[in-house]
């Protein structure tokens, strides 16, 4: 301490500059959390209402419930992946949910025909994982390709393409329906990795499925179903990508600065087109997932998912001017919506109010996220 | 000084269709010096500047960079031989820290399984990038920080650290000192100065005269498209400048300048 240079010593006016900087530091933290909170909030007043609205009855934490929450929010969720990387890089996607329409008639499509011609049923629900997923990307590259070089507007066009895929998946499903895929596909979209019986005689089994009827079927829960397996597999690698990839250090960039990322040697129009290739196949994933939960392939399936994914991205906190935002924030995102309209429906609340409540938390996400830039701003304005 | 030019421009001209932008210059840039490129708007500098650094392709003339004839296509071509240019607004990505900004474009990975996976290499980039700053003298307090919370001649310095760590062999710098408050512009002053003194030679594209006077060692000024004059600092001043900038003055009109 001794050789501390005089200029080092501390600023006898520094005290309260610095306790308020704390403080400020202090509301950005929880700021920087309030998803986590909010969510933990929620979870946490249904447990608390549910049974007593219920009498006793239900239980808003049950294995079933918590089971059905992850199976709701998958498709949302992967439609939502895809989405984050786009307005991360300043676009837009409103394609997705028709996407996954579309691939949900595709991959149904696929699987049928494969199994048809003699493939076995794994080597057949792969054949439909591939022409689903493909097929998603297809027209994220179509979206791409436009956006990048011919510099139409990414709103303009994924609208465009959203007309186009309901046209071909009504089209391709003649009657919006395709049905006869062999009954073994059911297994793939509805069985688990773990299964759990309440009560009597119960138990946890681990990879294969008890064979019980009647009753306890009733009582038996499915742990962690494939689809849910998938879209968790799906998110881990678009946690990795985004935070510790050169993809995904180009994603923020563009986002950031177009400008500069170009001037610094990044491919952007190659980029941004990979991006909505991103954004289509995560859409393909989600028909495929669905075609086999429902062992049909629906060209409607996904119309009405584009705004619940984008919703699920804005509560995440991603900026729709781009530049931030992150694939936790998403997940979050998405079941806080979950969490929300389950919950709801369980307090026997009429089902119109969860979309006056949704549409309250993506303007207070939004809110919130403004306050958060308006404190950073103070903090780095000195 | 006797030493080879780094850059050597010879009857450089750029048309803009019928539009002469910039006619038949000449000039060299040496190691270690800092020269201003002076001119009013629209009397070619900019576009001058944008042939030497890949932005544009010139129509006629050649341009000699470290002894080897050019024409760049993309700006990137530029850089990738060393010539660094660092635009009036910046180039850098404010939503990425500094080692994102450092190395946009030119990422270390890490490879796994032959390349199969690969990862960024955060910590190392990082650690260069506060490295690359400390030569420059600059300390940022939380390099972590994205560069939004930096302040104009902190971001400036990113820049500059961005040129330094790459070993840029010239530099153009575009109104660096635009938009800056006067204790920041010192700052940016000072890492030209410490530019210099490590041999990269700068050329720097003010309108501001005080900080010209104050670090450049020659000037070459522009008007409509022609340079109409190239001098030491040491022997014109603020008045006589300005008169060449006007087009008063004009050497290659009357070549003893006395107007």
């Amino acid at each position: 301490m001794a050789d501390t240079p005089p200029d080092a010593a501390p600023n006898p006016g520094s005290k309260p500059v610095n306790a308020r900087a704390a403080s400020q530091k202090l509301a950005m933290s929880l700021l920087q959390v309030w998803a986590w909170v909010f969510l933990a909030c929620l979870v946490l007043i249904f447990i608390i209402a549910v049974p007593v609205v219920s009498g006793g009855a239900v239980s808003f934490l049950s294995v079933r419930n918590s089971q059905n929450i992850l199976v709701a929010i998958t498709p949302v969720l992967l439609l939502g992946l895809g989405q984050t990387f786009v307005i991360i890089s300043g676009g837009i996607d409103l394609s997705v949910g028709w996407v996954m329409s579309f691939a949900s008639v595709i991959s149904a499509l696929a699987l049928r025909e494969a199994y048809n011609a003699g493939l076995p049923l794994p080597l057949a629900v792969f054949t439909g994982f591939l022409a689903g997923s493909i097929g998603g990307g297809m027209v994220g590259l179509f979206n791409g390709v436009i956006i990048a070089k011919l510099k139409v507007p990414a709103f303009i066009v994924t609208l465009g393409t959203s007309f186009i895929v309901r046209g071909l998946a009504l089209l391709m499903s003649e009657n919006t329906t395709v049905i006869g895929l062999p009954s073994g596909v059911r297994d793939y979209g509805n069985e688990s990795l773990f299964y759990f019986i309440r009560g009597d005689g119960g138990g946890f089994s681990i990879f294969t499925k008890p064979e019980v009827t009647g009753e306890m079927l009733r009582r038996m829960d499915r742990i962690i179903t494939y689809p849910v397996l998938v879209t968790a597999i799906v998110v881990g690698i678009a946690i990795y990508v985004l935070r510790r990839t050169k993809f995904g250090r180009y994603t923020y960039a563009i986002g950031g600065n177009q400008v500069a990322a170009m001037r610094a040697g990044v491919p952007v129009d190659r980029h941004i087109i990979k991006l909505y290739m991103l954004s289509g196949a995560t859409a393909g994933i989600a028909g495929f997932l669905s075609t086999l939960r429902f062992t049909t392939g629906s060209a409607v399936i996904g119309d009405s998912l584009l705004l619940s994914s984008i919703a699920a991205v804005i509560i995440g906190g991603v900026s729709l001017f781009g530049g931030s935002g992150s694939v936790v924030g998403t997940v979050i995102g998405s079941l806080i919506i979950a969490v929300l309209t389950t919950g709801l429906v369980m307090l026997n609340v009429p089902s119109f109010w969860q979309f006056i409540v949704v549409g309250a938390v993506v303007i207070l996400a939004v809110l919130i996220d403004q306050s958060r830039d308006a404190i950073r701003n103070k903090i780095a304005g000195h | 000084m006797e030493k080879e030019p780094i850059l050597s421009v010879r009857n450089l001209t750029k048309k803009f269709g019928g539009l002469t932008a910039v006619d038949k210059v000449n000039l060299d840039i040496y190691p270690g010096e800092v020269v201003a490129l002076l001119g009013d708007n629209g009397a070619g500098k900019s576009t001058l500047i944008k042939c030497v650094s890949g932005a544009h392709s010139h129509t006629s003339g050649t341009v000699m960079f470290q002894g080897e004839e050019v024409n760049f296509a993309t700006p990137i071509e530029a850089r990738d031989k060393g010539i660094e240019t660092i635009y009036q607004d910046l180039a850098l990505a404010n939503n990425l820290d500094i080692a994102g900004n450092i190395f946009l474009g030119r990422e270390k990975e890490n490879h796994y399984f032959g390349g199969l996976f690969r990862s960024l290499d955060d910590k190392f980039m990082r650690d260069c990038s506060v490295e690359a700053l400390k030569t420059l003298h600059v300390e940022i307090p939380d390099p972590k920080a994205p560069i939004e919370t930096l302040s104009g001649g902190q971001r400036q310095a990113v820049a500059i650290a961005r040129a330094v760590y790459w070993e840029a062999k010239l530099m153009i710098m575009d109104e660096p000192t635009n938009n800056l408050g006067v204790p920041e512009q010192r700052k940016v002053l000072e890492l030209i100065e410490n530019l210099k003194n490590r041999g990269v030679p700068v050329v720097l594209i003010s309108h501001n005269l005080p900080d010209v006077f104050a670090v450049a060692d020659r000037l070459i000024i522009m008007h409509r498209g022609r340079k109409v004059t190239e001098k030491k600092i040491s022997e014109t001043n603020t008045e006589e400048v300005v008169q060449y900038m006007v087009g008063a003055l004009d050497d290659t009109r009357d070549p003893l300048g006395a107007g």
